[in-house]
């Protein structure tokens, strides 16, 4: 029964490395670019999500989706003032520019914020659920299940609506996509604005039962990594799966191995996932 | 004649200058400038030559700082006794990360290069035997001075600007060979470096290997010089970072773009150190992130191709 609690939870905290997981995806396949600064978008979203709550007083019905829009103007704001000027540059220009910004959020944030740790107040969503002998935090539940609608959302977007079309033609082919008269500049940007939503969302909804701190990006980086590689490259049904996984994986290896080790497990299975199928599971060779 | 000439007495100078220095801070700068200057020169074989972006380089500096305080504290011998250990774990680690990593190309090198680090790291602040959480301690007395354990920063200047010369001489050595020439393929396109019969593979991992022991040695030396070494310090991602940063900032691929990179940026980082204290970490890396990012954007190919740029104008 104890298992059966860790593999809900972390399929739980699955979807919300899914739904962070699948924008980073979605900038990759659009225009192959890596943002190593994702995991620090995510950390600044927290904290948007945190101001939002301590000097707005605002609730989690908003404060999450005030992360987004604040997250999907950062992004396009990266988009224009960086990305669209490196993306065409040599390849230690495209990782020396999101890296170097990975630095800056998080330096800064020292800067802003100190190295303390903060938390939102765990009554914003509070209580716990008993189903079927099951124990579950509300907050997880809430942030769970938001999570997974979402990234089913997002890949409805990409391949229900004209808009997602656009987008995934730009991904496919720029130039023929311009030829029959997409804007690629337009779509990349938004590709960037929609990939630090999705930060922004999650982030908000970590923030309700986890830890803010200016360093939580660096292993949230690392797990989006893992998660875009072995859901394959650019595919949002990929991460979701990979992030589930993942997230399952990890609660496991806390609970049978200890928690130090978590981590260990899974970076140690990313490099695993390159080495035996760098294309991911879902992912085209 | 008269540019050999300008060189030797460039070369001189900067040989001399901490000498006439006379100031322990500067001097111990200058030390760490050659000594920065040594670890990114050696990322500079691969991530700049070779072009193959490893984020992951903490993990030889690592293994060489470890090596050195780790067979002291089971052998007694002088701390620079582990350097050779350092550099056989090194060339071992470079032969298991590089075998699977090579065959990725761009990104998914650098991503795999900066799991690798992070999980070695985890591993090692986790493992009783190398001193876990504590880390290890070098002599705390100089016994003997084998040990190099001086109260001047002038021996480590020149030991470590030894090591940069003869890394340099070998770098320079490479770069006009076949090899030079090959890992410049390699750089440009790797799939048409192929099709030219560049044996791709092997290149890339004799580029990791040289780069992977020279790290190793800076790891050493600083190990030496420091005598205390724990996972944060010598297995961090910033370790990793930082020769990447100095390396790109002077110019990654070129002979001295290190070196001007690290005499820029370490006494820009050891003032900021000076000036706020353990605060000053933080803001040394605002700093890092942001001329990173100004270089990528701005200037990708480094300060000293603004340099070459320059004197073609000229000529």
């Amino acid at each position: 029964m104890i298992l059966l609690q860790v593999v809900v939870g972390g399929l739980l905290l699955g979807a919300v490395y899914a739904l962070f997981s699948s924008g980073l995806t979605l900038i990759w396949g659009m225009m192959n670019v890596v943002n190593f600064a994702h995991g620090d978008f995510v950390m600044l979203a927290m904290y948007v999500a945190f101001l939002g709550y301590t000097v707005l007083g605002l609730g989690p019905a908003w404060f999450i989706p005030l992360a987004a829009a604040v997250m999907f103007l950062f992004g396009l704001l990266v988009y224009f003032a960086l990305i669209r000027h490196v993306s065409r540059g040599p390849m230690l220009a495209q990782i020396l520019s999101t890296f170097g910004l990975a630095l800056l959020l998080r330096y800064s944030a020292f800067w802003v914020f100190s190295a303390n740790f903060v938390t939102l107040p765990d009554t914003l969503v509070g209580g716990n659920f008993a189903i079927g002998g099951l124990r579950l935090q509300a907050s997880r539940l809430v942030a769970g299940a938001t999570a997974l609608l979402l990234t089913i959302g997002l890949d409805l977007l990409l391949t229900r609506t004209a808009l997602g079309g656009r987008l995934l033609a730009v991904a496919e082919d720029r130039a023929a996509a311009q030829l029959v008269g997409i804007r690629p500049d337009r779509m990349q940007a938004l590709a960037w604005g929609i990939g630090a939503a999705s930060t922004g969302i999650a982030g908000g909804l970590i923030a309700l039962f986890f830890y803010i701190s200016p360093t939580v990006g660096e292993s949230l980086a690392l797990i989006a990594f893992v998660t875009v590689c072995l859901g394959g490259f650019g595919s949002v049904p990929g991460a979701l799966l990979a992030g589930l996984a993942i997230g399952v994986i990890e609660s496991l290896s806390a609970y049978l191995i200890g928690p130090v080790y978590q981590d260990v497990v899974v970076y140690a299975l990313f490099v695993l996932v390159l080495w035996v199928r760098p294309q991911g599971l879902l992912g085209r060779a | 004649m008269s540019r050999r000439f300008t060189a030797l007495v460039v070369v001189a100078v900067l040989l001399a200058a901490p000498l006439l220095l006379g100031n322990a801070f500067l001097q111990r700068v200058a030390a760490l400038v050659m000594l920065a200057a040594i670890s990114a020169s050696a990322w500079n074989l691969i991530g700049g030559y070779a072009g193959q972006v490893s984020i992951g380089h903490a993990v030889f500096f690592g293994a060489g700082a470890y090596s050195a305080l780790l067979v002291y504290k089971l052998t007694d011998w002088p701390p620079i006794a582990g350097a050779p250990v350092g550099v056989a774990v090194s060339l071992l680690l470079a032969c298991v990360i590089g075998l699977p990593t090579f065959r990725l190309r761009g990104h998914y090198f650098s991503m795999a290069t900066i799991a690798v680090a992070e999980l070695i790291r985890i591993v090692v602040s986790n493992w009783q035997f190398v001193g876990a959480a504590v880390g290890l301690m070098g002599p705390a007395v100089p016994r003997s001075l084998a040990d190099l354990s001086f109260l001047s920063p002038l021996p480590y200047f020149y030991l470590f600007a030894a090591v940069l010369a003869v890394l340099l001489f070998l770098t320079w050595q490479m770069q006009r060979s076949r090899m030079g020439f090959y890992l410049g393929a390699i750089r440009a396109g790797e799939r048409a470096a192929l099709s030219l019969g560049v044996p791709v593979l092997r290149y890339k991992l004799l580029a990791l290997l040289l780069s992977a022991g020279f790290t190793a040695l800076a790891g050493s030396l600083y190990a030496v010089m420091v005598g205390f070494v724990d996972a944060e310090s010598a297995l961090g991602i910033l370790i990793s970072v930082q020769m990447v940063i100095i390396a790109a900032l002077g110019g990654a691929g070129t002979l001295f773009g290190p070196l001007l990179g690290a005499a820029i940026l370490i006494p820009l980082q050891e003032t900021t150190n000076a000036l706020f204290g353990g605060g000053g970490t933080g803001l040394t890396y605002i700093v890092y992130g942001a001329i990173i990012l100004l270089i990528a954007r701005f200037r990708p190919g480094g300060l000293l191709e603004l340099l070459h740029w320059r004197r073609r104008r000229v000529a």
